[in-house]
């Protein structure tokens, strides 16, 4: 289980986060919205524990995060699987070598089973035949898949998705979906993810979180998310420029 | 008085004056911190297992071998060039026997080391740091960090190793085609005896001249690494950081490998 207590981060005199507070519950989905530049990426970097809050806590089973460091960290992180929003997929690596390179890094199996978990691996992403190009030559939704892939093939507990569609065309968008609800049914892992698809997240998502100004305002499934009565969840969730929230 | 509470903008002009010159302060106290912490957790990274010896050897490819052509050619032309001036000068006062001493102590004691640092700085310290600085605003120092692996071992420890193995061997081939660079131009063009060049060189030139240029190459052979890759491990946002990340870190590696000669010169024999 993820509980955020009281997250508060600014950069300089300028306050992203606010007092965030948000529990996501072992196996569930839980897919954190908000407007660009309203601090999910910020949130999702404490999580991982590549930012440091200005108070409160990040605990994962009971742990809190923001207090560890070195090797207790990468404890916690082992756990972890990431879907970067651009993929950061290595650029001097192959499709293939980029898959396996955790499995080489972090794990004793020999060549034999590391090559065939990353071809089964890529083949549940749809990539079968790709390992060999580069990243540069294959298209922006591949390279999501690949990453998804990269951060699926050491089986970790928790995946953590940072705007995974973002640039896709609607096919690809519930492509991406369709393959992650898949993914999450067979793994059973519990995912947080950070995206702005209204209204394709709410076909995968256990429960969503709505950020706003620094502060998640609504959690809830994805019907009562719908049917919320707070004006700014409202004009986010069916894109309206004139509303509660004004557009920037 | 100034009240304590109030922004900055509201004070006195004396007081913004004051706190603008600690914000300063605390920026570069802050800046060397980081920069001796960084080398601090690298070296520390070299004593503590795994080396990653296959990224070890890419670099030594990269820093080294990529580099061996531009080093061999500004070494013979800069011998070369020597040769020629110090010849012209030496034959007003007739001792031109000495050409070979000159341009070889100058090659070996000073040139060699600072000019192969200066181009490699230039050829492989630029890319370096370009490289990492893209690695991390796409994210990809970040994902090493949470597959729970050290950015610092797979990308800084190599390259600042192979610095120290790459650097003092492109000084010792920049300071060979040199003293060659010289000698064909002094003996082959101009006509000074060859026994003359290398004989007077032999006699004024020792191992003394040679360990100061080791000393100083391996010197900038880390000194060169640990710049380029902590710039573009802290470089800024987008296209423009990188850019800046770059022009940052060749500008204090050649401010630096200047600095560091006139102090190593005055404190190795």
């Amino acid at each position: 289980m993820i509980q955020v207590q009281g997250l508060r981060k600014s950069f300089g005199r300028q306050p992203v986060l606010q007092g965030v507070n948000l529990d996501v519950a072992t196996g569930e989905v839980m897919i954190v919205i908000g407007r660009s530049g309203g601090g999910k990426s910020v949130l999702l970097k404490h999580l991982l524990g590549l930012l440091r809050p200005d108070a409160g806590a990040v605990l994962v089973d009971g742990t809190d995060i923001t207090k560890l460091r070195g090797a207790a960290l990468e404890a916690v992180r082992r756990r972890y699987g990431v879907v970067f929003q651009g993929g950061a997929l290595f650029d001097s690596m192959s499709v293939f070598d980029n898959v396996a390179f955790p499995l080489r890094e972090k794990t004793t199996l020999g060549a034999g089973d590391i090559a065939q978990r990353v071809e089964e691996k890529l083949a549940q992403v749809g990539l079968v035949d790709m390992g060999h190009k580069n990243p540069a030559e294959i298209s922006g939704g591949m390279r999501k898949r690949v990453a998804i892939a990269r951060a699926l093939v050491t089986e970790p507990e928790i995946v953590f998705f940072d705007e995974p569609t973002t640039g896709l065309d609607p096919i690809l968008v519930n492509t991406i979906h369709r393959l992650i609800q898949d993914l999450h049914r067979k793994f059973r892992f519990t995912a947080v993810m950070v995206s702005h698809e209204i209204p394709e997240i709410f076909e995968i998502a256990d429960r969503v979180a709505m950020l706003h100004e620094g502060a998640i305002i609504e959690t809830g499934d994805a019907r009562s998310i719908q049917n919320s009565a707070n004006p700014i969840v409202q004009q986010f969730i069916h894109g309206a420029v004139e509303g509660a929230n004004h557009a920037a | 008085m100034t009240d304590g509470s109030a922004s900055p903008e509201t004070w006195p002009r004396p007081a913004r004056w004051v706190e603008a010159l600690g914000r300063v302060t605390l920026y570069l106290v802050e800046s060397l911190g980081r920069f001796g912490g960084f080398l601090g957790e690298t070296v520390a990274l070299v004593f503590i297992p795994p080396l990653k010896l296959s990224r070890l050897a890419g670099r030594v490819y990269f820093i080294g071998f990529k580099s061996l052509t531009i080093v061999i050619l500004t070494g013979a032309f800069t011998g070369m060039a020597l040769g020629l001036q110090v010849f012209l000068t030496l034959q007003r006062v007739g001792s031109e026997a000495f050409v070979g001493p000159a341009v070889g102590i100058a090659l070996v004691r000073e040139l060699g080391p600072v000019l192969t640092a200066v181009f490699v700085t230039g050829l492989a310290g630029s890319a370096l740091t370009a490289e990492l600085g893209i690695m991390r605003i796409t994210e990809q120092i970040d994902a090493l960090m949470v597959m729970a692996l050290n950015p610092m071992r797979y990308l800084v420890v190599p390259a600042i190793l192979a610095g120290i193995i790459s650097f003092p061997l492109l000084t010792a081939i920049f300071d060979v085609t040199g003293i060659y660079g010289g000698y064909l131009v002094a003996v082959i063009l101009l006509g000074l005896s060859p026994g003359t060049y290398f004989g007077q060189m032999h006699a004024f030139a020792d191992m003394t001249d040679v360990m100061v240029g080791f000393w100083k190459s391996l010197c900038f052979g880390a000194l060169v690494p640990w710049v380029c890759t902590y710039k573009g491990f802290h470089c800024g946002h987008g296209a423009e950081g990188v850019s800046r990340a770059t022009t940052e870190a060749v500008v204090l590696s050649c401010v630096l490998i200047l600095v560091f000669n006139y102090f190593l010169g005055t404190v190795l024999p």
